[in-house]
């Protein structure tokens, strides 16, 4: 994985130093509460609902062994003893004092992580695909693309002070596992006809109030264009964005109003008339690209997988649940449930984080992956070590086999924590994870992803949750809209409305309702997905408003 | 009044502004508001002339006028309106070469960006002031030393400064 030089070291030191200053300013008058809120948020520092909550950046999800004790450090010093990862491949610290926030920034900085611009008005933490490395489908690593993004949208000068939130993501597989249709820009590393690789640019994909499929900008980009195209694309949104109403300000909308075609002449001009100034030399891209050299992962046999499945059957449901291919024979890229039934998805305790470093250490070369469906992945993991994996993650309540199954729900904090949210969102998931808790039923039900957001925002994704839940204040009462279909991969959709909302007990039993139902008229092979696309709303809703009818 | 600063300090502000091309007076320098139908005083030396623009407004409408100015300042109607950065870095690609000046409630924390983006100087309300001094905004100036971008000025870029050790050029 990428290591700082001297360089990436320094600046990050000094803008340790920089939010020190400006904590004391705020505290000293110097600023006003106004002028600090977007100096703190672009370091990450948000005020919740009952504290401060302060949100890391793991840069396309990459993590190492060090990195993630220091987490756990930082959990049990100046929190409560545990963190939570989130849909942008973060993780959260929702406990901590201001005045401790710069030495927890401190404490990151010795293993090169910061805070930096996981939130405000700015370019984002980029993300990508959590098996990148290891994915068979892949045509290179895509951390290289991100790592060259990290570092050019980290404290830009010129996009600072947008609008409104950037988001990217970049995949170079063909399976789309980063979400690229639902961000701001979405990066697909492609091969042209001439065996050329290079960019296709999608824009103004989005969740939010608004949610939107993106649109394609350009079919391919030569690589060495990227960060002046990028470039381009940003100061026409910087300069054309909305500033009226913070509810339009994205660039959804801007491309929305504009139209993708004159959106993409204004670019294209913009980036005719830049001289490719931002553009990193090839030597550059080369030293970073270094450090994503493919690991020299040895072909091995399984080393008694086999037996090891036929002794203990529930091991042998999570290697078939949680493993993924991996490019070497032998190996596979397995993923860590934070999703224990009842557990807060999500949520990890510092031993949790301490038995994933040792894991890590010991099975996957020193390094993790956080996902945006908030699970961690060890990346390059031989078959023969699998037992040894799967007995040290169960000392810790990390065994669970449920990838991508419907227990495997993402949330966010919901009303639990944050400030926005109109309802609870974690106590939701909790409950469905529950009823769901069988796991022959869970794996009958097959592929199943729910996703709650506790509020317009969309944090949880619902929008593209096959299952989406989004929860609303009606009247003071918590009210959950239910939507069915979404999916935010490579056919991505926006997920419809099934009808009126249900109360906060009343969900669970919707939910069993429609898997019921889809279970009903499923034909051979078929996931809830596919059943709902091939049959629509209409039995459904007849199924869930039966009793109202 | 308002302060005037740039890299070296706090300046005196040497030009006034007027709301028409009639107040023009020999000798002065002086900022006129942008107009769309915009008329620049006749015979006024062109370094003596600014011109005074909206944060909406497209920097390409301003293009023609270039030769007939010394000075052009970009409204900052409020520190987190970024639309400024932008229009100085395409004042400067069109090739923009006086003087530039941010106007508005900015803050210190942005000073760097805003001479990084191409400003020159920088004109805040005086009841900024009383909280930010100057020692601030040089302060806030010398805390990052470094960037990452390519392009912009000022601090040094770090991928220019990995380049320096292969002797590729800048």
């Amino acid at each position: 994985m990428y290591r700082y030089d001297e360089f990436d070291a320094q600046i990050v030191r000094e803008r340790v130093a920089e939010f020190r200053a400006q904590v004391a300013r705020r505290l000293d008058g110097s600023l006003t509460e106004d002028e600090f809120k977007p100096l703190r948020l672009m370091n990450g520092l948000y005020l919740q609902l009952h504290a401060y909550m302060l949100r890391v950046a793991i840069p396309y999800g990459t993590l190492s062994s060090r990195q993630m004790r220091q987490l756990a450090t930082i959990a049990e010093r100046w929190d409560r003893g545990y963190g939570h990862f989130t849909t942008r491949q973060n993780i959260q610290f929702n406990w901590p004092v201001l005045r401790d926030v710069p030495d927890m920034l401190a404490a990151l900085a010795e293993v090169e992580m910061h805070a930096i611009q996981t939130s405000g008005n700015c370019i984002r933490n980029t993300t990508s695909d959590p098996f990148a490395g290891a994915a068979t489908d892949e045509i290179e690593d895509p951390r290289i693309t991100c790592e060259l993004i990290r570092q050019w949208s980290t404290l830009h000068p010129e996009f600072t002070f947008l609008g409104r939130k950037f988001k990217i993501a970049v995949t170079a597989a063909s399976r789309d596992r980063a979400a690229i249709r639902v961000h701001d820009i979405g990066i697909e590393i492609v091969r042209n006809d001439a065996g050329e690789t290079g960019y296709r640019i999608l824009v103004g994909g989005g969740q939010g109030r608004t949610p939107m499929i993106a649109k394609e900008l350009r079919g391919f980009l030569p690589r060495a264009d990227l960060l002046p195209y990028l470039e381009a694309a940003m100061r026409v949104y910087n300069l054309m964005g909305r500033r009226d109403n913070k509810y339009k300000a994205r660039i959804k909308i801007l491309v929305h109003e504009l139209g993708i075609e004159r959106y993409r002449e204004m670019v294209e001009a913009e980036f005719a008339r830049g001289d490719r100034g931002a553009a990193p030399d090839a030597e550059e891209t080369a030293r970073i690209a270094a450090y994503f050299t493919p690991p020299a992962l040895i072909p091995r046999d399984a080393g008694g997988l086999a037996q090891a499945c036929a002794a203990h059957p529930d091991f042998a449901a999570w290697v078939d649940q949680n493993g993924h291919p991996h490019k070497v024979p032998g190996h596979r890229a397995m993923t860590v449930s934070l999703k224990p039934v009842g557990g807060a998805p999500g949520d990890a305790t510092a031993e949790q984080m301490r038995v994933l470093a040792k894991a890590a250490e010991r099975f996957s070369l020193d390094e993790m992956r956080v996902t945006h469906e908030q699970n961690i992945v060890l990346p390059h993991v031989a078959e023969a070590d699998l037992f040894a994996l799967w007995t040290l993650l169960k000392s810790q309540g990390l065994d669970a086999a449920n990838r991508g199954l419907v227990t495997d729900i993402i949330a966010c904090p919901g009303l639990d924590y944050c400030a926005l949210a109109t309802a609870r969102s974690i106590p939701v998931a909790q409950a469905i994870s529950t009823r769901f808790a069988d796991p022959d039923r869970q794996r009958e039900i097959g592929p199943l992803a729910i996703k709650i957001s506790g509020c317009i925002n969309a944090c949880g994704h619902h929008h593209v949750g096959h299952i989406g839940i989004l929860g609303l204040d009606k009247a003071g009462v918590e009210s959950y809209q239910i939507t069915l279909g979404g999916e935010p991969a490579n056919d991505a959709a926006l997920g419809a409305r099934t009808g009126p909302g249900f109360a906060y007990d009343e969900v669970p039993g919707a939910i069993d309702t429609l898997v019921e139902t889809y279970l009903g008229l499923r034909q051979p092979g078929e996931t809830f997905l596919q059943t709902y696309r091939r049959v629509g709303m209409p039995p459904f809703k007849d199924a869930l408003y039966a009793d109202a009818a | 009044m308002p302060t005037l600063r740039d890299r070296t300090g706090v300046v005196l502000d040497g030009w006034i502004r007027v709301e028409t091309a009639a107040e023009a007076v020999d000798g002065a320098r002086i900022i006129l508001p942008w107009a769309e139908d915009l008329v620049l005083p006749e015979g006024h030396p062109a370094d003596m002339t600014g011109l005074h623009i909206p944060n909406d407004l497209d920097p390409e409408a301003m293009t023609r006028f270039f030769a007939q100015l010394g000075l052009i300042s970009v409204a900052f109607p409020a520190f987190s309106d970024g639309r400024g950065f932008s229009i100085a870095r395409r004042l400067r690609g069109m090739g923009w070469t006086g003087r530039l000046r941010a106007a508005g409630p900015v803050i210190a924390d942005q000073f760097a960006y805003l001479l990084e983006c191409g400003f020159d100087e920088v004109e805040t309300p005086e009841k900024l002031d009383a909280r930010q001094p100057q020692p601030q905004w040089e302060a806030a100036l010398a805390l990052v030393s470094l960037r990452y971008q390519r392009g912009y000025r000022g601090r040094q870029s770090i991928l220019e400064a990995r380049r320096a050790p292969r002797g590729g050029a800048a």
